[in-house]
């Protein structure tokens, strides 16, 4: 596929103008420059910013009498406008947990026995790297894989590129966000990218497709959606469950669950039988209209309204809300889409309806984002492995642009395309974030190394032969964060507090690792800063700026293709592709279609999971404060069906799902927010790792239960919405 | 003379529980324990539930039970906006105000007297926002004066829908809620 990217990179010199008069203004605020904290009275305030998601909102920290006291928003900052969420408010849990990581440890009986050595790092690191290379002798570098996630990856993988591994992948896209950004540069030739490019602030009409914003807390879209909400937006919600965003909204759509693409698919029918989409905007920028125009015909609403459970009145009177409104109508892409396996189409079918409404490229619709030109640091080049990526064969799922966890989890079973015998992990709890624990476990024993380097003892770190101890964010620098945002804009991590045991931060240990293994001169430098201060120099920027006031801003770009925002898109046919040609040569369907999604056995409920405000994954849970907020998930159950079953809220049952599969015991939530034939948990309870003693068994994990998965065929991504699960009385079982 | 009052918006509010985070590390408020709290009301039935999600927290009531019930005047309306106050020093914990409170906004602090919300007053005296109202990223709460007439809290009072919870306790609580 064509990457034309319209990321525009802005000129130095402005940068620097504006950086200087930002300065000016804030010196004063931050008494303290960066690890003045510790150990000394008084209140000290040092920028950085947060890592309890990834969204990477600006903090300031507050150090009292060389105690960590506090965490709040910068103000300066784009995305969180002074004001984090609860995970970033609370995260001084982090640095308390008493559960952390302690110190390197290696491993002393069967692998998942969770027992281990205490070691030193030289020790721990020696271990790595001779088994490193000796998995390189047997079967060259490509058969170590790297699983990470976030920011604090970017060190691990130059150290992997280094040692000549292309296998360097990460859940957010086979398992998360990848169908959404198929769906999207299949059409428009571009990703929404994260942070998403939703003009949510300016939006008239805002259309929420399974997407929980307030209860999913990414920042700047929780905050533009209570901006939308206080100036009286007009806001459509569909979900199974009644979200909180649902409970906002002008309309509800309780929607039977796996049927969005049915609904996607005749509101567009409403939109273009009734010519009520921006045909100005199609005409000029649209391509094969025509054909998709007639492909839409058979998909009424009275055809629609047996899959999806909603009248046709309201599928016409919400398509008209939708027309109304555009071009300031934005239909969420959402984030988590991984559903029902048909994700990428329903996905495209969604930049479609955002396309026909003309919301790309509009105010309120979709804007176009900019970010700071910081060159890279100039490393010598990395060894070009032998073999190709071992995660998607012969491209057999074509438009993966990403690579798939799951993919390099195959090969590792299989040993096909090539054998996989070393794992790195960082920073993701490959059992909670994968479908079908049992595969990633059998997978775990096909290795001769498995490495986890975390801040918590996650599930996946107790099946590692090497425990790696991470600082936590607030203890380390990091790689700069150059945002593609509304503004652009560098920030900095910067240790606001010294690790209270033997955690080391990332980039140490990934520089390291690859002195152990013979390329140190893979790292020209010799301390972190000495590399930060490198990049901001060669950006035109002040560094000792950017650690008084942990970021600097560019100047906005124009945001839109009225004010100047170039109308490109990075399509074969350079327009947005109403009718996908590469989808047809590709054998796949050029335009979305409807296929109903699998049935699950009588009386099973359908498993459905999402966000509580307060946590992160699963890896927040053993965070006291956050953990106050939030002790344990609860199963949701529509309250006739609970009635039906005898069942109260709190009361406790277990999960068995059509494998026989049961989960911990956890609480009944019976409520009028669900409908009757699913029920709903939160993502990341139920812990098994005995190291998080706070966390262990409390509520109930979905991934447990998600031992089906369905592929997209397109992305590779796996569903996970395809499993069903009956109540048991805790007692049965 | 001031009259604090919080207005929070509940169309506004997304329930996230910033507030409460915010108020446990700013007044170190200790594990197991939080001075301020999130209620979700639903009523209806599905597929037309009707939600209200509130911050609650005490209501710095103008008739406090809490107060006239304490034995030793450690519950107490500071002279500085009617706020109610307890003074750690002269609670003997005898569990008075927590029985008498209809909002169960008080609590027994491990160290022995009783702790609650204090509209933030030590940072209220410093040109300050209450900790709750300054981090919520829905911008849904509000702190002010409502003896002032151009207040934020004052306007809002006046333009939109409200209510206060528990009203037929007839404690006049000073904590509203737009609708």
């Amino acid at each position: 596929m064509p990457a034309l990217s319209r990321r525009r990179f802005l000129k130095i010199s402005a940068a620097t103008v504006l950086a200087a008069g930002v300065a000016s203004r804030v010196t004063r605020t931050f008494a303290a420059a960066a690890g003045a904290g510790a150990g000394t009275s008084g209140v000290h305030r040092i920028p950085t910013f947060c890592d309890l998601c990834f969204w990477k909102c600006g903090a300031i920290a507050s150090v009292r009498d060389g105690r960590l006291w506090k965490i709040e928003g910068n103000p300066l900052d784009p995305l969180c406008r002074g004001r984090l969420c609860p995970r970033g408010t609370g995260g001084i849990g982090a640095y308390s947990d008493p559960d952390r990581l302690r110190t390197p440890l290696i491993r002393t009986r069967e692998r998942g026995e969770e027992k281990w050595r205490e070691a030193t790092w030289d020790e721990a690191l020696d271990y790595i790297a001779e088994r490193m290379q000796r998995i390189k002798a047997a079967h060259g570098p490509e058969s170590l894989a790297l699983f990470s996630h976030g920011l604090g990856g970017t060190f691990l993988k130059h150290t992997f590129k280094a040692f000549g591994s292309p296998n360097i992948a990460a859940p957010s896209f086979a398992q998360c966000r990848g169908p959404r950004d198929v769906g999207f540069r299949l059409t428009f030739g571009e990703e929404v990218g994260s942070p998403e490019r939703t003009d949510i602030e300016n939006a008239q009409c805002l259309v929420l497709i399974g997407s929980h914003l307030g209860e999913n807390m990414h920042n700047t879209q929780v905050q533009e959606f209570a901006t939308a909400i206080g100036r009286g937006a007009s806001l459509i919600v569909v979900d199974p469950r009644f979200s909180v965003a649902a409970s906002k909204a002008k309309f509800y759509l309780p929607i039977k669950p796996g049927t969005d693409l049915a609904l996607l698919l005749a509101w567009m029918h409403v939109i273009v039988t009734e010519k009520l989409y921006d045909a100005d905007y199609v005409a000029k920028y649209g391509y094969g209209f025509e054909q998709f125009a007639a492909s839409l015909v058979p998909s009424t609403p009275e055809w629609a309204y047996p899959q999806t459970g909603i009248d046709p009145e309201t599928i016409r009177a919400t398509a008209r809300e939708m027309a109304r409104y555009r071009p300031a109508t934005l239909v969420h892409p959402g984030r988590h889409v991984n559903w029902n396996g048909d994700d990428a189409q329903r996905s495209r079918a969604i930049a479609l309806l955002n396309a026909l409404l003309g919301s790309w490229g509009r105010e309120g619709g979709f804007y176009t984002p900019a970010s700071m030109d910081v060159p890279d640091y100039p490393y010598p080049d990395y060894p070009k492995p032998a073999k190709p990526k071992v995660d998607n064969p012969d491209h057999r799922y074509p438009f993966a642009h990403e690579a798939l966890t799951t993919g390099i989890r195959d090969a590792t079973l299989t040993g096909q395309p090539y054998p996989i015998k070393g794992w790195l992990v960082y920073a993701t709890n490959l059992l909670q974030s994968l479908p079908n624990q049992a595969e990633t476990i059998k997978a775990i024993q096909q290795l001769d190394l498995l490495v986890v380097i975390d801040v918590i003892p996650s599930e996946i770190a107790g099946w590692a032969d090497v425990v790696l101890p991470e600082s936590i964010y607030l203890e380390r620098h990091d790689e700069l964060n150059v945002e593609l945002f509304r503004e652009p804009f560098v920030a900095l991590r910067q240790p606001v507090i010294a690790s209270p045991h033997d955690q080391k931060p990332n980039w140490w240990i990934a520089r390291k690792l690859a002195e152990k293994l013979g390329l140190g001169a893979f790292y020209p430098w010799q301390d972190i800063e000495e590399y930060l201060a490198y990049r901001v120099k060669e950006a035109g920027l002040d560094f000792a700026v950017l650690k008084q006031n942990g970021l600097i801003r560019g100047p906005r770009q124009p945001l839109y293709f009225a004010t100047g925002a170039p109308a490109a898109f990075g399509t074969p046919s350079g327009k947005i592709e109403f009718y996908s040609p590469q989808l047809e040569k590709a054998g796949f369907d050029p335009v979305p279609k409807y296929v109903p999604p699998v049935a699950g056995p009588p009386g099973a409920f359908r498993l459905l999971f999402g966000r509580a405000p307060v946590h992160s994954f699963s890896r927040t849970q053993s965070n006291r404060i956050l953990s106050d907020m939030m002790r344990e998930n609860a199963v949701w159950v529509n309250a006739g069906v609970a009635r039906r079953l005898g069942l109260k809220s709190g009361d406790r049952v277990c999960l068995k799902n059509q494998d026989g599969v049961v989960s911990n015991r956890i609480a009944v939530k019976a409520t009028e927010r669900i409908r009757p034939d699913c029920v709903y948990l939160v993502h990341g309870f139920g812990h098994t790792s005995r190291g998080l003693r706070h966390a262990f068994g409390k509520g109930a994990g979905d991934a447990q239960l998600i031992t089906r998965y369905k592929t997209d065929a397109l992305m590779g991504g796996t569903a996970m919405n395809v499993n069903f699960v009956t109540l048991e009385p805790a007692e049965a079982v | 003379m001031a009259r604090y009052v919080m207005v929070i918006d509940t169309r506004r509010c997304v329930g996230c529980m910033d507030c409460v985070v915010a108020c446990k590390t700013e007044n170190n408020v200790p594990e197991g324990y939080n001075r301020d709290w999130i209620t979700e009301e639903v009523r209806g039935a599905y597929p037309r539930p009707q939600l209200e999600i509130r911050s609650e927290r005490c209501n710095h009531c103008a008739n406090p039970p809490c107060v006239y019930c304490c034995p030793t005047g450690a519950s107490h309306v500071h002279a500085q906006g009617g706020v109610v106050l307890v003074t750690h020093e002269k609670c003997i914990g005898c569990k008075g105000c927590l029985a008498a409170c209809p909002y169960n906004a008080r609590f027994i602090h491990p160290d022995g007297y009783v702790d609650k919300c204090t509209f933030c007053l030590h940072r209220v005296t410093q040109g300050l926002q209450p900790a709750c109202v300054s981090v919520c990223p829905t911008h849904c709460m509000h702190f002010g004066d409502l003896e002032d007439p151009q207040s934020d809290v004052s306007q809002l009072l006046q333009a939109r829908a409200h209510h206060a919870l528990l009203p037929e306790a007839g404690c006049q609580p000073h904590v509203f809620y737009l609708t």
